[in-house]
């Protein structure tokens, strides 16, 4: 046991003395997040939108009003026709319309009741998003209103319809992607090398003529890159609450579970890389091509699987991020619990027992 | 301690002929050198002892255990020190000492005695790290790693190569103190001079043992009278001496040249043959300052002697 910490606290030395690598392993994750964050759903402003009221009258014109007021519209109201708008939308001279039918105010008074047309060009999902929530943050406010000043019940419904994209594909899927991706990368490439350089540096020779056992080698070597990955897995999830207001909405303890064992399997798959390879480039080649673009390609989190060929489809299965994938969107995003991720999990702790045991199996207790 | 029978091993699927029917005896106790010149298959020798490396025939033993089927028992007996720098650069000469014994469970403290000799030399510089220390100092760590499990037998592949001649010296002056201890030591060396610090050596070229003796043995099977022969112009020297009808080999060693003549001692007496006849010989092109003496062969002398048989 003694020689198992040993093992371990050395593996953790070599990790803090490279400070580039250290840098690059604990950078990735914030560079990851504040990228796609930043890039993708930053807050918009001054959106070019399209007003059109069919009604003009009083309610419009004080629902207008408010709209004009928030600064995150660009407004035109020259579009009048369907046609018209059409052709903004495909121009991408507008990214969101606003229709007002005719009658409006008049079945608002009425009926209680009055439809309003939201239309948003969701070929970019974050921005189609955010814009519609604007707008309907503002007529939420204008509810209120209309609630306090009204004798009887008023409502204004407005209708989204999302053009070219509607099931708004990419928003929220992203930070899944990104902590599969990442927890992927750091653990196989981490993982490929650590074993490969001992081999490199002739220090396996040494190992392998002593009393020390190829599991607690192997146990070493995954330690501290275990921990980096939780760290990670931590930055990830405290920066996307906090800065693109995704917080974990499911368990924490069955989310965190669910990566520690993704994260076993990246480990695995390094670790199978790390035997196999003989120099450290080869590692981190194999880890970066071989991981690398069927994570970002396969996952899902970049292109829909369902509308890939069924080749692709059915490779798909075997990329452990695209089921870790599917087990954090659940579980974060939608705050599912065990029983609608245990396929998933089952999956990823299968592979990664395959994995292991095929490693321990290869690892050589000789040279070649 | 060690015995050796017919091994053979090749790489890339019996392409490479590493080692050929090597068989070799190392007793208890002694200082065992493997001479010979770099991939002569010293390193495959030690490899094959340390149960690195299966040999494709014949087996081996070390302390009694088949280096196949006990290979276990023999990672726990044995201190191994590979011909690279197979230390942790990026740890210090304490961490890297540390570990070490850790990983053979032990202790420095418990085993100070038997390195002491050597650390106390490197401790001052226990918080450098492996990488930034000089090639003897890295040598003497490798050593201390080997060593600290005080192990039965110790493998030495090329431990000085590249080390400075002062530290060289030194270097064979631990080993001779471990032998002191009882440890039974194999080492290997390119360096023919350094083959007189062993009790016994062995000459290995091209995977082959050439012979097996102790230094004094091995030059005493030296079959002619050697003569250095010396001139401030080497190179017209080495020219002349070559061209002499009655030379038999002649090879540079350092400003000399070692020169043995045809016909063995009988031939040097011949008017016009041997030393006599090639100093005469010299004068007539030029060349009035030969010096020349009879001198003992040295183990290089011999390794060369019997690289041409």
């Amino acid at each position: 046991m003694r020689q198992l910490l040993i093992f371990i606290r050395k593996e953790f030395l070599h990790v803090f003395r490279d400070r580039k690598t250290l840098l690059m392993l604990f950078g990735l994750p914030i560079a990851q997040i504040v990228l796609f964050g930043f890039a993708l759903s930053n807050e918009i402003k001054d959106s070019r939108i399209a007003l059109v009221d069919y009604s003009k009258d009083a309610v419009t014109a004080k629902l207008i009003g408010k709209i004009e007021a928030s600064h995150y519209f660009d407004i035109q109201r020259t579009l009048a026709s369907g046609e018209q708008l059409n052709a903004a939308f495909k121009r991408g001279d507008i990214k969101m319309a606003v229709i007002f039918p005719q009658n409006f105010g008049d079945d608002l008074i009425h009926t209680g009741k009055a439809t309003l047309q939201v239309v948003a060009d969701a070929s970019d999902p974050n921005q189609a998003t955010t814009i519609t929530n604007y707008l309907e943050s503002i007529v939420t406010d204008f509810n209120g209103e209309l609630a306090q000043d009204a004798q009887q019940p008023m409502q204004i419904l407005p209708q989204m319809q999302m053009l070219y994209n509607p099931e708004l594909r990419g928003a929220p899927n992203f930070v899944p992607g990104v902590m599969a991706l990442v927890l992927m990368l750091v653990c196989t490439m981490m993982t490929s090398v650590a074993i490969v350089r001992e081999k490199e540096l002739g220090t396996m020779e040494i190992l392998l003529v002593s009393p020390f056992k190829p599991i607690y080698i192997v146990i070493a070597k995954l330690a501290p890159n275990l921990l980096i990955s939780i760290v990670n897995l931590f930055i990830i999830l405290v920066l996307s609450d906090i800065f693109l207001d995704l917080p974990v909405k499911g368990s924490m303890l069955l989310l965190l579970f669910c990566s520690i064992l993704f994260i076993m399997t990246s480990l695995s798959i390094g670790l199978l890389l790390s035997i196999n390879a003989k120099t450290q480039q080869a590692a981190m080649m194999g880890s970066l091509m071989g991981m690398m673009l069927p994570t970002m390609l396969l996952t899902g989190f970049l292109f829909p699987i369902e509308n890939m060929p069924l080749f692709l489809r059915v490779l798909s299965n075997l990329v452990p991020s695209r089921w870790y994938f599917i087990i954090v969107k659940r579980v974060m995003l939608k705050g599912l619990g065990f029983g609608a991720v245990w396929k998933e999990t089952s999956i990823l702790a299968g592979m990664t027992l395959f994995l292991f045991a095929i490693s321990l199996r290869n690892f050589k207790i000789r040279l070649q | 301690m060690i015995t050796i029978d017919k091994l053979t091993k090749t790489y890339n699927k019996g392409q490479v002929l590493a080692i050929k029917d090597v068989s070799l005896e190392v007793k208890r106790g002694e200082l065992f050198g493997l001479i010979g010149p770099d991939g002569a298959g010293k390193t495959t020798i030690f490899r094959i002892l340390t149960t690195l490396l299966l040999a494709d025939k014949g087996t081996a033993t070390v302390n009694g255990c088949d280096v196949v089927k006990d290979y276990v028992k023999i990672r726990n007996n044995v201190g191994y020190m590979p011909g690279r720098f197979s230390l942790y650069q990026d740890l210090t000469i304490e961490e890297n000492l540390n570990f070490f014994a850790t990983v053979f469970g032990t202790s420095i403290r418990e085993n100070y005695d038997l390195i002491k000799d050597i650390y106390i030399q490197i401790e001052p510089f226990k918080d450098r790290r492996a990488g930034k220390l000089s090639g003897g100092m890295k040598q003497k760590l490798a050593l201390c790693c080997a060593l600290i499990h005080k192990p039965a037998v110790l493998f030495l592949d090329e431990p000085t190569t590249g080390v400075d001649v002062v530290s060289r010296k030194e270097f064979w002056e631990m080993l001779a103190r471990l032998k002191a201890e009882g440890i039974t030591i194999m080492v290997s060396t390119p360096y023919m001079d350094e083959a007189n610090r062993c009790d016994r050596i062995a000459l290995i070229q091209k995977g082959q043992i050439l012979s097996v003796d102790t230094p004094a043995g091995i030059v005493g099977q030296f079959p002619v009278d050697l003569y250095a022969v010396h001139s401030a112009n080497t190179h017209k020297l080495l020219r002349e001496v070559r061209n002499y009808p009655g030379t038999d080999s002649c090879f540079a060693f350092g400003d000399a040249l070692h020169v043995t003549f045809k016909g063995g001692a009988a031939g040097a007496h011949e008017a016009g043959a041997g030393p006599a006849g090639l100093t005469n010989y010299l004068r007539e092109r030029g060349l009035a300052d030969v010096g020349m003496e009879k001198i003992p062969p040295g183990v290089e002398d011999c390794f060369i002697q019997l690289l041409k048989s």
